[in-house]
């Protein structure tokens, strides 16, 4: 009864910020003090509810990226979901898939439920380590706002079914300091910038195998999906590291290297290069010919609480909340613009695409980097280490 | 009351020890043993394992020039570490060591105050001291020294000035104990007999505090060697040390056997070099810096 309660007023409430009536810090403020009085009053009952069920969980575990993407969820997605359904959100970080992955690994299923993955080549990896779960989309109604392309390929890997649902995307491309680059010089040059001998010791570069070969594709003329020569990939690597000042490995460290004049180039990610650009550096971005796009995904591992994680999906996706965490994060939502209204803050975030059918980004093609990665990420851990 | 028994007698040392050595075993042995059966299994290309014996890992660790290049890398910036820390660390120690101010424990709690604040923290504040827009660049500009910021960060010798500020503190204590307990009749006497205050220091008083800076020689390397952090943050490209790439082996690239085995070889390396230390000088020295 209290839950339903609870569930209604949520509803309402939400009803009320979507029409514009509650100013967002109200909304916030309001959702905020219904935890709290859940929190209260309501746990005692909670927990007997929770035992006459044992297949509701008391809590659910998400793992993302931390920093203003974390910073979001926790204040749009998490505090209300926990506010309707009592169910707490433990909020983990990591660095990056592979060290998630290690954890995960080393865990007993069920412990972690749901990560804030990259793209495609996560999806076919967790599932090809036999860690992803089976979605029931009955549960999930606004996965139906969700971008088609973007379920389609995780469709494809999962045999039609879905043990994600896609949340977000967004573009690695060229970051560089209008001061000391014009953009005219970054539209001839492009890629080719990362490895141009002026700007030795002010060059950077993300410490991540899979970014550091596409871009030593592009700036070696060939299809990153399709690499023929992957000496000369190896070559343009080196030349960039010899000529870098550091590898970075948060978007943080990027932010900071970049706002403090540390380098002048270096690839980025959008949303982080939006905050740059936001807090008033004048830092430029720029797509090149082939520049990498990717999306990211909610993920939820097998082992996990199904129904109470599809809620916690589902309440993600609602277009209120997955808006306010993409205005969070700088990074479009996976919602079909042909479905959904986004906001104008939305539609002007880099690599937003209007169409909703995303032709125009280039993704990482999952089959051909899983079949490379055991072989290429161990080269690169030798040729980022002088080798 | 002692008990009378002799049976009882017996057993009363390793009852008393029975905590101590069920942490040893779950908290150590256990877990090596682990890595040790993890260093023989193999990694198949979808990052799933392959139990059995098999030696591949160490073969590839022990004949490949990668991995012995980055340890001789590693061992190269613990030792350059280690002989910083034992120069500038000797004057602070034997400053505190000799000083009549009566409050000498406020000046020992001064040297621990570092470890309050994370290490992780500790080691980015370089990043605001020798950054291009850090306290001495600015300071340089503003003097007129230079006109535009010089590259100072992610270097080697960045990892090194952050091991050093890491390190510093356990070279000082060790010399520090070493020093207290010299007779400081044995001084007077020298300086008695015609020894110049150089001298005496030479001839009694640094002979005498060499355990003390054995033990934070050994404790300064053996703490630089399987450093992780501080190359990830103040290194450049190529200043990889061997934690590094364990780091890599087991994280990045899934391989856990592979990243076992270099572990093993960094335990082994380091443990032989513990070993060598306990043969001559013993590890009861390092015991007493810490009181």
């Amino acid at each position: 009864m209290t839950k339903m309660d609870d569930t209604k007023r949520y509803e309402r409430l939400l009803e009320r910020y979507g029409n514009g009536d509650l100013e967002r810090r109200t909304f916030l403020g309001l959702i905020g003090a219904a935890a709290v009085t859940a929190g209260v009053t309501g746990l005692p009952i909670a927990k007997l509810s929770r035992q006459a069920m044992a297949a509701t969980p008391d809590q659910v575990r998400f793992d993302g990226w931390g920093g203003v993407v974390s910073e979001a969820f926790r204040e749009y997605a998490f505090k209300p979901y926990t506010a309707k359904t009592g169910i707490d959100v433990v909020d983990g970080t990591f660095g990056g898939a592979d060290e998630y992955l290690a954890r995960v690994k080393a865990s007993q299923p069920g412990e972690y439920n749901i990560a804030h993955l990259s793209g495609v080549f996560d999806y076919v990896r967790y599932h090809g380590l036999e860690l992803s779960s089976e979605l029931n989309e009955a549960n999930i109604p606004n996965l139906e706002n969700v971008i088609t392309a973007l379920k389609d390929v995780l469709r494809n890997v999962t045999g039609g079914k879905l043990s994600a649902v896609p949340y977000d995307y967004g573009t690695t491309s060229l970051a560089y300091n209008r001061k000391y680059i014009t953009d005219d010089q970054m539209k001839s040059d492009g890629v080719n910038l990362l490895i141009d001998e002026k700007y030795k010791g002010k060059i950077g570069g993300w410490g991540e195998w899979k970014t550091r070969i596409w871009y030593g594709a592009l700036q070696t003329e060939q299809d990153p999906n399709d690499i023929q020569d992957m000496d000369a990939v190896w070559d343009a690597i080196r030349k960039h590291r010899d000529l870098s000042l550091k590898y970075w490995a948060s978007g943080a460290e990027l932010m900071s290297l970049l706002a403090e004049e540390e380098i002048y180039v270096t690839e980025g990610w959008s949303g982080r290069i939006k905050a740059l650009q936001d807090q008033g550096h004048d830092i430029g971005y720029f797509d090149p010919p082939g520049g990498l796009g990717w999306q990211e995904c909610l993920f939820v591992l097998k082992g996990s609480p199904m129904a109470a994680c599809e809620e916690l999906l589902n309440f993600m996706l609602e277009p209120e909340v997955a808006v306010a965490v993409a205005e969070g994060q700088n990074y479009p939502p996976a919602l079909d613009p042909n479905k959904v209204e986004l906001s104008a803050k939305v539609k002007g975030l880099p690599a937003f695409d209007p169409t909703g059918t995303l032709s125009g980004l280039n993704f990482f093609d999952p089959p051909y980097w899983n079949a490379n990665e055991a072989d290429w990420s161990k080269t690169f851990g030798r040729v980022q280490k002088g080798y | 009351m002692a008990s009378l028994d002799p049976m009882d007698n017996r057993w009363r040392p390793w009852r008393l020890l029975a905590p101590a050595l069920t942490a040893v075993f779950l908290l150590l042995v256990v877990p090596i043993s682990f890595i040790i059966v993890y260093s023989f299994w193999l990694r198949t290309a979808t990052g799933a394992d392959i139990a059995g014996f098999h030696l591949d890992n160490w073969e590839e660790v022990l004949t490949d020039p990668f991995y012995r290049d980055i340890m001789v890398f590693t061992i190269w910036i613990a030792f350059a570490t280690t002989v910083v820390c034992a120069v500038a660390g000797y004057i602070p120690a034997y400053f505190i060591a000799t000083t009549q101010f009566k409050h000498k424990a406020f000046l020992l709690l001064l040297l621990m105050l570092p470890f309050w604040i994370s290490y992780i923290i500790r080691t980015m504040s370089w990043i605001n001291i020798l950054g291009s827009s850090g306290i001495v660049n600015v300071a340089l500009q503003w003097l007129g020294i230079t006109d535009e910021p010089i590259q100072m960060l992610y270097n080697q010798w960045t990892v090194i000035v952050g091991l050093v500020h890491f390190l510093l503190p356990f070279m000082i204590l060790n010399i520090y104990v070493s020093l207290y307990a010299i007779d400081r009749n044995l001084v007077d006497a020298a300086r008695s007999l015609g020894c110049t205050g150089w001298q005496s220091f030479r001839e009694v008083t640094l002979p005498l505090s060499v355990p003390g800076l054995a033990a934070g020689s050994l404790l300064c390397f053996v703490l630089a060697a399987g450093t992780y952090i501080t190359p990830v943050v103040l290194g450049g490209p190529t200043d990889a040390m061997f934690a590094n790439l364990v780091f890599d082996a087991i994280i990045t690239q899934l391989n856990w056997p592979l990243g076992s085995a270099l572990s093993l070889v960094l335990l082994i390396l380091l443990g032989v070099l513990v070993a060598i230390y306990n043969r001559f000088a013993g590890l009861g020295q390092i015991a007493k810096s810490f009181g």
